[in-house]
């Protein structure tokens, strides 16, 4: 560890939450509905979708049409994405000649993409089609984040709201958060990108003759136009099989420093909209920085931990003072440690480098970093309505302790939201626990694993932890395309997906009915320190303290075998 | 629910045109214009124009008058640019204790101090196109005297192929392999490798 690599780590999240407020500021206007600079060319597609729709946008939806609509679009979008994997040997752009996917695998890449999760069971340079990767997988990139914004949003109207049935019109706010702030910044990056060494081709590949005489293979794809959006949507699908780690999906510092700061920025951006509708602002800071705070720690402890002796380098007598397996050298622990702290806490799922090598804490880090419900600062739109939720709880659980019926931002919170709130946590337990129990019994899953010990173990938790959390990262290891992974996990990504956001429209129906009441004497703040500490204790320990039999038997005992093994080969 | 069915399917099908098609579509036409080199993939070519790689993209070098890149993880030899791949070996894994230890026997006599750790690690992609430091001065001797040049002409090269921190704080610093070896074959040609002893 040295100060260059904590500067990093410090900056990188410093642009991050600082950004967040400019973004925040103008998204809370496309919400709204309010005019923006881009109004004279978007306006007119605006307008036309509608027309298409058959939508009248200013007739708003009560909360149980408002859920319907984001099934009913999750529904359509998994079916057209399973047709076109399915059936990419028919469709144009297949320069590779690929085979249709499997049924397994194309229901749960289709679930994995309208979920926002990206988990890939698959090679993609050796599985997927140019135009599947276009059409099917960088659209879904777009309208996954799109649709999980809007019903962040809709929670934010039910907070605003006073004795209303109105959470807007979900359809509204696809088309507007598509159109006017993920379309727009996604062209802006995508050239960035290009500029910066990412390739941008629809051919396959390029055929190199290298100097010793050798033939390589080059895979390329249309590389820049997704990774954008891959990044600012929190998704983390790559176009290649390591993701961000390969020099194409990431070819530098520069590049890299990018993709963390929009891979959080749209998430912070989240709160400090909701912050502005909700006439909250001091609020919505709280929550950031409980975000913000997660975020920093978990980045120390994984370049921490990554800069602790690794076992096999100390054993040969090499260099051991970075793991360097799995790792990339322009990267090395510190851009590393903040990728993983960004991208675990952020249910984005792209990595920079292999989880799977990582040291027993950083690889249990981000594992911890997943379960505590992807809220930190969470998925775009998933992760603000999320944190609303352990907030909440959190003034629920101070409610009791002296006996007043809790309230939060205007709004007084009682049973009903709170047996939602409650229900909506323990989907993410009982989905992550019973999926990995069960796998660790059964041979068929058993199969797939790559590592042995205490190591399979976390190779298990943490895929089921990361399709439940809509994360998308892997112990890569392990091998998922099997039809049992590929099932099991697809479900897991369901119920992290809609078991969680529909008992959240629910709450958004019940707040928005209730009248909006001013602060008193007795309301508890929920804008100073206090809160800030009673909330980052309620996500510890809703979060925390469930997965934490489970990984005492990963990664924190394989933590102090790897103590021993270091000590005895010194 | 039948009031959604309409905007569903319409929503689904002029979204997947707009941001799945023409989004992708406009953007390559832009960076071919605009970025023709990068866009597509950063290809080096020979005075014939015959492509021999991309300066993104690890290509093995096994003789002694080349920088060796990273060991590779990716497809079954290694260095396999369409099917990217790290080792996934968890640090108590023995096969990856057996590896390094292989790796840095071998390489243990090369220069003074230890192997440096990304000489005997898989990177990630399998596909690190770079190597630290430290693992290039410590390949520079074998180099200079295979290729019978001084240890300091391979220096400079290296120092030419050498990215710093970005402003001193981002990424850690490292040197492009291919295009370190391309430096040097064009300031002093390779003699033929001499008959193995």
């Amino acid at each position: 560890m040295n100060g260059q690599g904590w500067a990093e780590i410090a900056l990188t999240l410093a642009v991050t939450v600082a950004l967040a407020w400019p973004l925040g500021i103008y998204m809370a206007r496309v919400w709204q509905g309010e005019k923006t600079w881009l109004d004279p060319v978007l306006k007119p597609v605006e307008r036309l979708v509608y027309a298409g729709c058959g939508v009248k946008p200013d007739k708003g939806q009560n909360w149980i049409a408002y859920a319907m609509s984001f099934l009913a679009f999750s529904v359509a979008s998994f079916v057209v994405l399973y047709l076109i994997l399915r059936f990419q040997n028919f469709l144009p752009l297949n320069p590779q000649g690929f085979p249709g996917c499997s049924p397994d695998l194309a229901f749960n890449t289709a679930i994995s993409f309208i979920t926002n999760t990206n988990w890939q069971s698959y090679v993609p340079e050796t599985t997927l089609s140019t135009f599947s990767q276009m059409a099917g997988l960088t659209s879904h990139n777009f309208l996954s984040a799109a649709a999980g914004i809007a019903v962040a949003a809709a929670l934010a109207r039910a907070f605003a709201a006073n004795r209303s049935e109105n959470l807007g019109d979900f359809w509204v706010d696809l088309t507007r958060i598509s159109l006017y702030i993920l379309l727009p910044f996604s062209i802006v990056i995508a050239l960035v990108f290009v500029a910066l060494g990412e390739p941008q081709t629809l051919a396959a590949n390029a055929i190199a003759h290298t100097v010793e005489g050798g033939k390589q293979t080059i895979a390329l794809f249309p590389v820049a136009s997704q990774e954008a959006i891959k990044q600012f949507g929190t998704n983390g699908g790559g176009l290649f099989n390591v993701n961000s780690a390969h020099p194409f999906e990431n070819p530098n510092a520069i590049t890299n420093f990018i993709e963390i700061v929009i891979m959080n920025v749209l998430s912070y951006a989240c709160a400090v909209a909701f912050g502005r509708i909700v006439l909250a602002r001091k609020d919505a800071r709280a929550l950031v920085a409980v975000m913000a705070i997660f975020v920093f720690t978990a980045a120390a402890v994984v370049y921490a931990a990554e800069t602790q002796p690794a076992p096999a380098l100390v054993a040969a007598h090499a260099d051991a003072s970075v793991n360097m397996e799995g790792k990339e050298v322009r990267f090395g622990a510190p851009s590393t440690a903040i990728w993983v702290a960004a991208t675990t806490g952020a249910s984005d799922g792209g990595v920079n480098a292999m989880h799977d090598s990582f040291m027993p804490l950083a690889g249990g880090m981000a594992m911890f970093m997943i379960q505590l419900g992807e809220i930190v600062p969470g998925g775009v739109g998933s992760g603000l309505y999320g944190m609303i939720v352990l907030a909440l709880i959190a003034v629920f659980v101070a409610g009791l302790m002296v006996g007043r019926t809790p309230e939060y931002l205007g709004k007084k919170v009682e049973a009903r939201e709170v047996k939602y709130a409650m229900l909506a946590v323990l989907i993410l337990t009982v989905s992550i626990l019973g999926f990995a129990g069960v796998a660790a019994v059964v041979p068929v899953a058993l199969k797939g694993l790559a590592n042995p010990g205490p190591h399979g173990l976390s190779e298990i938790l943490y895929a089921y932890s990361s399709a439940t959390g809509n994360n998308g990262s892997a112990f890569a290891g392990l091998s998922a395309n099997t039809p049992y992974w590929n099932a099991t996990l697809g479900v897991a990504m369901l119920l992290g997906r809609f078991a969680y956001a529909i008992p959240v429209l629910a709450i958004a129906g019940s707040m928005a009915m209730k009248p909006k009441l001013g602060a008193t004497a007795g309301t508890f703040p929920t804008d100073g320190p206090l809160f800030i500490g009673l909330l980052i204790g309620v996500i510890l320990i809703m979060g925390g303290l469930q997965y934490f039999p489970a990984l005492a038997l990963g990664p924190i005992v394989e933590h102090f075998q790897v103590l021993n093994a270091v000590a005895a080969a010194r | 629910m039948f009031a959604q069915i309409r905007p569903a399917i319409v929503a689904t099908l002029f979204f997947t045109l707009l941001l799945g098609v023409i989004y992708p579509l406009v953007i390559t036409g832009i960076a071919h214009v605009a970025f023709p080199a990068q866009a597509g993939g950063s290809l080096i070519r020979d005075a014939k124009g015959q492509v021999i790689g991309s300066s993104l993209i690890a290509q093995n070098f096994a003789k002694p008058q080349y920088l060796h890149p990273r060991p590779s993880a990716a497809g079954n030899d290694g260095y396999d640019a369409s099917n990217s791949s790290g080792s996934n070996l968890g640090p108590l894994n023995p096969d990856l204790a057996k590896r390094i230890a292989k790796d840095t026997a071998g390489l243990q006599s090369e220069g003074a101090g230890p192997v440096p750790a990304d000489a005997v690690t898989t990177s990630g992609s399998g596909l690190d196109p770079d190597i630290s430091p430290a693992n290039a001065h410590r390949q520079a001797a074998r180099v200079a005297a295979a290729r019978g040049v001084p240890v300091g002409e391979v220096e400079r090269a290296i120092a030419a192929n050498t990215t710093d921190a970005w402003l001193g704080i981002f990424g850690q610093p490292h040197v492009n392999v291919l295009k370190t070896n391309l430096a040097l074959d064009a300031a002093a040609p390779a003699r033929p490798t001499p008959p193995a002893s």
